[in-house]
């Protein structure tokens, strides 16, 4: 296992886990806010819709689906 | 059929400045345009109300129409998002700050404030740029606006007074008498005003406009990533290069959050598709001055053609050869600062009054020495 923080909560994850799959683990949906403030998730898992957006290590607008969580990475969501 | 005062070609951010000027003074207008509002270049654009010292005759125009949109300012609603971000030139070598102290004493003279940068004013002012840059020059009172709300609200304002608009119609000549549309139809108007932007030559041959075409990238939000609109001092160079491919870094920050990227200049390109040759040579000049670009995310890419002409001035006035057409075009990256400008002249000539800055520089019947 490794450690990772989600919104600065220390979470256990398998190595090789992709972040997006660590948040919906941790029991959060909502990765981020739209411009208009609605709740987005991820949806194609795959990189192309974008919508699973998260900031990694202070780089905003990183698709989670396709980061694979490594040890001490700190992930923002909700922005 | 109807007779309309005046028929302007072109709903771009200058016809649209026409089309609010010219019924201001109770003129019947009819503006027509193949596409749309704001459907060429105006689209295609920063949408940055710059001061330019690329000449005295530029400078006059584009701080007379700076001032014009500061004034316009409380009226303008939010959606224009017209902000006060300033301009900051970014000297990349000491040969360059030679060149900011230059450009403060003439921005000095022409009324406009400005103030010099050191090297730790400059990365206080834009953490983002590279360490190492000289200096710069902070013009604070450029501003930047989204142009084709703007372009709208001109188009507003016009239609309150009355003006007509006729969009979907392609102009294919126009005369003493008015246009002639692709549709067979034609429009009757006392006077026509040519604001067809890079297609302006194609109505009037006399104009001599060529198609100066550009690339644009505009990143995902990220906001406070740049705080000034950003554009080297090796700019001007690109822009008065004659004949070659030439790009700048020049950055805008907007609103959102988003950052608008540039910039290209490519004469003759034959498509309006994105050329992934000079787009790299542009992200990698912007690099330079700003590695931690490298990590933002591009959403869209796109190109536009700017009008440019022999001299890097527009045409404004009376086009030789026509009793009663005027040229309102060849605004080459200028347009949104110099519509407002624009349009005040050419409602001062049709008016018969003297306008505010002299009109010589920018006459169609102007002469070009080559060079």
């Amino acid at each position: 296992l490794i450690t990772i923080t989600i919104d600065k909560k220390s979470v256990a994850v398998e190595d090789g886990t992709t972040v997006a799959a660590a948040i919906l683990n941790a029991g959060n949906t909502s990765f981020r806010r739209s411009v208009h403030g609605d709740a987005r998730g991820p949806l194609c898992g795959m990189g192309t819709c974008f919508e699973c957006r998260v900031t990694i290590d202070g780089e905003k607008h990183q698709r989670s689906c396709n980061a694979i969580a490594r040890d001490g990475m700190e992930v923002v969501t909700g922005e | 059929m109807k007779t309309f005062d005046v028929a302007i070609v072109g709903a771009g951010i200058v016809g649209a400045a026409c089309a609010a000027a010219l019924t201001r003074e109770g003129m019947n207008v009819v503006v027509i345009d193949a596409n749309g509002i704001a459907s060429g270049t105006t689209a295609a654009g920063m949408g940055h109300i710059v001061a330019m010292d690329d000449s005295d005759a530029q400078m006059a125009l584009t701080k007379y129409s700076q001032d014009l949109w500061k004034l316009r300012a409380d009226e303008m609603p939010g959606n224009c998002e017209f902000e006060n971000c300033g301009t900051v030139w970014v000297a990349a070598n000491d040969e360059e700050m030679i060149e900011v102290r230059r450009k403060h004493v003439y921005y000095s003279a022409h009324g406009i404030d400005s103030e010099i940068l050191d090297e730790n004013k400059l990365r206080e002012a834009e953490p983002n740029l590279r360490e190492g840059l000289p200096g710069g020059l902070l013009v604070s009172g450029d501003t930047v606006v989204y142009q084709l709300t703007a372009t709208k609200f001109l188009i507003d304002k016009a239609v309150v007074n009355g003006a007509e608009l006729l969009l979907g119609d392609h102009v294919v000549k126009i005369t003493n008498d008015g246009v002639a549309l692709e549709n067979g139809e034609s429009i009757s108007a006392s006077i026509v005003v040519n604001a067809a932007g890079a297609n302006a030559a194609e109505l009037t041959p006399q104009l001599k406009i060529r198609k100066r075409k550009g690339h644009l990238v505009i990143t995902d939000r990220y906001d406070g990533f740049v705080s000034h609109q950003l554009v080297e001092l090796g700019y001007l160079k690109s822009a008065h290069g004659k004949e070659s491919d030439s790009v700048a870094f020049n950055v805008q920050p907007r609103s959102t959050g988003q950052i608008l990227l540039g910039s290209s200049r490519q004469f003759d390109a034959e498509t309006g598709e994105v050329d992934r040759d000079i787009l790299c040579q542009m992200t990698s000049r912007a690099f330079e001055y700003m590695p931690r670009l490298r990590k933002l995310s591009a959403v869209r890419v796109w190109t536009g053609y700017r009008p440019a002409t022999p001299d890097n001035l527009p045409y404004i006035g009376k086009i030789p050869g026509f009793e009663n057409v005027y040229a309102a075009a060849g605004h080459e990256g200028l347009g949104i600062t110099t519509s407002l400008a624009t349009a005040e002249m050419i409602a001062d000539e049709i008016m018969g009054r003297k306008s505010k800055i002299s009109p010589e520089p920018y006459l169609p019947s102007r002469t070009f020495i080559e060079h």
